[in-house]
């Protein structure tokens, strides 16, 4: 297997629906066992579920529905967790202003992304108005 | 749907959330617990967090609700037990909880509930 260091090697990969509030509980608790699994202690666990449950309550609610897909990954010299929350909704006008603290279309505390941001070592953030948002985030193994 | 139990201790509501609550039992818990503020006449409220493995901003969101709702019915609310992990989370998420009071434990709660209802 070759390893380029940019890009991550997918050691396993899981794909889970985000169609109602049962499968955000499912997906946090599906992170909760990878990251367990990839031995990331429990201040790491929970920074990674709490990213976790606001990206996918983000997929169910403003995207309207779609996906998370959780991989292992590995590069040269690390381990780590992938998450990517897709939906085929609305999409973000605009993007920037989606990504500051505080800032919500729908009344909630503004705090999902930005915050997520925080709590991750990468985050990606993909939408196109009219055809849906994929956010990416990594957590590397320390 | 199922609820999440509230208890009533002497004076005191109590409520301890030991599941991964969805959102509407979120939402559902609110709104008991208002109603039971009101119902039962209780000035205090303890809400027991120390199984909870993750606040994120929506249940942050209805602790503080909760405390904002039972201050407007004249009751004081406490919540206790947060994990550090969970506490730790919430800063970097950028989730202050204003007006939410907090206790170590049980005991503690009980303690600051009992000082706040023999000061008014
Ligand atoms: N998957 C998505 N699809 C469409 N819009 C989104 C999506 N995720 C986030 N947004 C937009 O970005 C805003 C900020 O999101 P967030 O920081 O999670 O705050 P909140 O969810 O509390 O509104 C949302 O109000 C919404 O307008
Ligand atoms: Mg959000």
């Amino acid at each position: 297997m070759q390893l380029e260091p940019r890009k991550p090697a997918v050691v396993r990969d899981q794909v889970l629906p985000l169609k109602s509030d049962a499968d955000v509980v499912q997906a946090r608790q599906a992170v909760r066992r990878a990251a367990e699994e990839l031995k990331f202690n429990l201040v790491e666990q929970t920074k990674i579920v709490t990213a976790a449950s606001e990206l996918a309550r983000n997929t169910l609610l403003h995207g309207r529905g779609g996906t998370m897909k959780v991989e292992f990954v590995a590069d040269l010299s690390r381990r780590g967790l992938r998450l990517t929350f897709e939906d085929r909704g609305p999409g973000i006008a605009d993007i920037s202003r989606a990504l500051q603290d505080g800032f919500s279309t729908a009344d909630g505390l503004g705090l999902g992304l930005p915050g997520a941001r925080r709590l991750m070592s990468e985050f990606d953030i993909q939408s196109k108005l009219g055809e849906g948002t994929r956010v990416t985030v990594v957590r590397w193994k320390p | 749907m199922d609820r999440i139990p509230i208890l009533r201790m002497g004076e005191c509501l109590l409520v301890t959330i030991q599941v991964d609550m969805h959102d509407q039992l979120a939402l559902a818990l609110q709104d008991d617990l208002t109603s039971a503020i009101t119902k039962q006449r209780t000035r205090a409220v303890l809400i027991d967090i120390s199984a909870l493995v993750m606040v994120d901003s929506f249940i942050g969101r209805m602790l503080a609700n909760i405390s904002a709702m039972s201050k407007i019915l004249d009751a004081e609310t406490v919540v206790v037990g947060m994990q550090p992990a969970v506490a730790i989370t919430l800063v970097e998420l950028g989730l202050q909880l204003p007006g939410v009071r907090t206790a170590l434990n049980v005991d503690q709660g009980m303690k600051l509930l009992r000082r706040a209802l023999r000061a008014t």
